[in-house]
């Protein structure tokens, strides 16, 4: 097979992988298994997943260094549009299934509460580097790409904020993300992002 | 199985007393005197409800005599068509029981390690007669009542649930609480061998979980001391053996589990009110007025409910129960004593 084949393979693959948890949550509640509260369930599990996609997707630029794999590379945009789809789910259901599309209770429920207005935030900055991923807004922005996609990582702690802002009794679940994305964050400082490629090379050797 | 199981074709509306005359009749014998009368009202025991697709539980044999012998439906809803009981397996399966780990399935997949018996609790305190009882000795004195209530959570989401136990006042009244008796404390078990979550070391509750009521709720007629629920012994996790139900305050005054009961001078703190002051009071009487921080107390949704209809209603004030509990409020600000 040309190796042109096996990459769209791969992200085909990626594809599936991505959109497997919608399904089996989708199927759950369509079979009755979700629990008294399927709205809820949903939402919780989409945001937890939205959380999830946007660590895998900040987690491709580390691993490519580490390992100088293409396959990593060629799957960012795509994980980068499924996390901005999942939060959008994410909202979808809170407006939908919590407040009944009730929409001066949205509106006054997003000014009002301040985990929300962090959520909001997170999503419209989440919409924004969705809108401007394509080949056309990459060339149109040029040189200012880059550091407008780095609006990643701030977008990580609010969502973050968002999460610990939603817990009640226990940190436990909120904590194992946090340090999750605090690796992965660190990857980023020069030192270590400069040693990635060496521990590669150290890799290769043995 | 020890419980008869009527047909529904064998209960009529007629049997039942409901809700808005056993209040209304207790507002006008009004205090303390007319508990005892109050609790003959519905006098002969009524048949079972159809809880024919409830799952038999494991209660030793005393407290399943005790359940047998239930004055049946002695409360029940006003509006029995809005307010019909919730299934047997969402009110067992959809819980906030911490002990037990955080998410709403933790309790019933984690709570199958609680060991109900034996079980004894601690009445001490501002009483002449206190000290260590046994689960059948706090109940034998006392006729168990079937109390159909509303179950408001403090998340805006509730249920209907048909209790089965006896006044917290019964209890409380064999005590002999003294003159300096204001308050009653109540602690659940701490054993983290059996409660899994208490051994995170994350949680933000300082174990063991503590509820309160001032002296004049404990003793309202509608607060209830419950080892059961749906014709049976309550299942471990919804507070097995013994546990507290306030319906006119959010779930988390109705402490579950419940290990102390001890009368105290000095209001006491709360475990929600000790990690979060500014989001839970000491009162936690529903109030659709007052918002929680962090949601809107004026709606909830009962429960179960499905994607499209989310179940939403209005939340009463004091969930329904003000005709006879806002007196006990008069001239509290309950916007500052949420």
């Amino acid at each position: 097979m040309p190796a042109q084949r096996l990459w769209l393979l791969w992200r085909v693959g990626v594809f599936l992988a991505a959109l497997t948890p919608l399904l089996v949550w989708g199927w759950q509640v369509a079979v009755n298994a979700a629990g008294p509260e399927p709205g809820r369930y949903l939402l919780l599990n989409i945001g937890i997943g939205a959380l999830w996609m946007l660590l895998l997707t900040l987690s491709l630029t580390p691993l490519t260094k580490l390992t100088r794999w293409k396959g990593f590379a060629l799957i960012r945009r795509q994980l980068g549009l499924w996390t901005l789809a999942y939060a959008t789910l994410h909202m979808a259901s809170y407006a939908l299934f919590i407040l009944g599309l009730d929409w001066s209770l949205l509106a006054s429920e997003l000014v009002k509460r301040p985990y929300i207005i962090v959520g909001t935030l997170a999503l419209i900055g989440l919409a924004v580097l969705g809108a401007t991923s394509n080949r056309w807004a990459m060339r149109r922005l040029g040189k200012r790409w880059k550091p407008l996609h780095r609006l990643s990582y701030p977008i990580l702690g609010l969502v973050l904020l968002h999460f610990f802002w939603v817990v009640r009794a226990d940190l436990g679940e909120w904590v194992m993300y946090a340090v999750l994305a605090a690796l992965i964050m660190a990857t980023r400082l020069p030192p270590v992002a400069r040693s990635l490629p060496r521990l590669r090379y150290r890799f290769s050797r043995t | 199985m020890l419980i008869k199981i009527a047909k529904p074709s064998d209960l009529h509306e007629s049997d039942v007393t409901p809700e808005s005359i056993y209040l209304s009749r207790r507002r006008f014998m009004g205090g303390v005197a007319g508990l005892g009368a109050g609790l003959a009202i519905s006098g002969s025991v009524r048949a079972n409800a159809d809880y024919s697709d409830v799952p038999e539980g494991n209660a030793p044999a005393w407290l399943k005599e005790k359940i047998s012998a239930t004055e049946w439906k002695a409360v029940t809803p006003r509006d029995p068509e809005k307010d019909s009981l919730t299934p047997f397996d969402d009110a067992s399966g959809y819980n906030n029981f911490y002990e037990f780990g955080s998410g709403k399935t933790d309790p019933a997949r984690r709570a199958g390690s609680l060991k109900t018996e034996p079980w004894s609790v601690v009445v001490d305190g501002e009483v002449n007669n206190g000290g260590r009882f046994s689960l059948e000795d706090i109940a034998r004195p006392s006729q168990f009542e079937e109390r159909i209530y509303r179950l408001r959570c403090v998340e805006a989401w509730s249920m209907v649930i048909p209790w089965l136990g006896m006044p917290l006042a019964e209890v409380i009244k064999r005590a002999e609480p003294t003159s300096k008796a204001n308050y009653v404390r109540f602690e659940t078990l701490v054993d983290p061998e059996q409660m899994p979550g208490q051994r995170s070391s994350f949680s933000l509750i300082d174990w063991p979980y503590v509820e309160g009521l001032r002296m004049d709720e404990a003793m309202h007629p509608l607060t209830l001391l419950a080892m059961g629920m749906y014709g049976r012994e309550l299942p471990n996790q919804n507070g097995a053996p013994l546990r507290l139900v306030v319906p006119w305050k959010y779930g988390f005054k109705s402490i579950k589990s419940i290990v102390r009961i001890s009368l105290v001078e000095e209001q006491p703190v709360n475990s929600w009110q000790l990690i979060a002051p500014n989001e839970y009071g000491f009162y936690a009487n529903v109030n659709p007025q007052v918002d929680h921080p962090r949601w809107s107390q004026a709606t909830e949704r009962r429960l179960p409910n499905s994607l499209f209809r989310p179940n939403t209603m209005d939340t009463l004030m004091f969930n329904g129960y003000a005709d006879d509990v806002a007196e006990l409020y008069a001239g509290l600000d309950l916007r500052t004593n949420y």
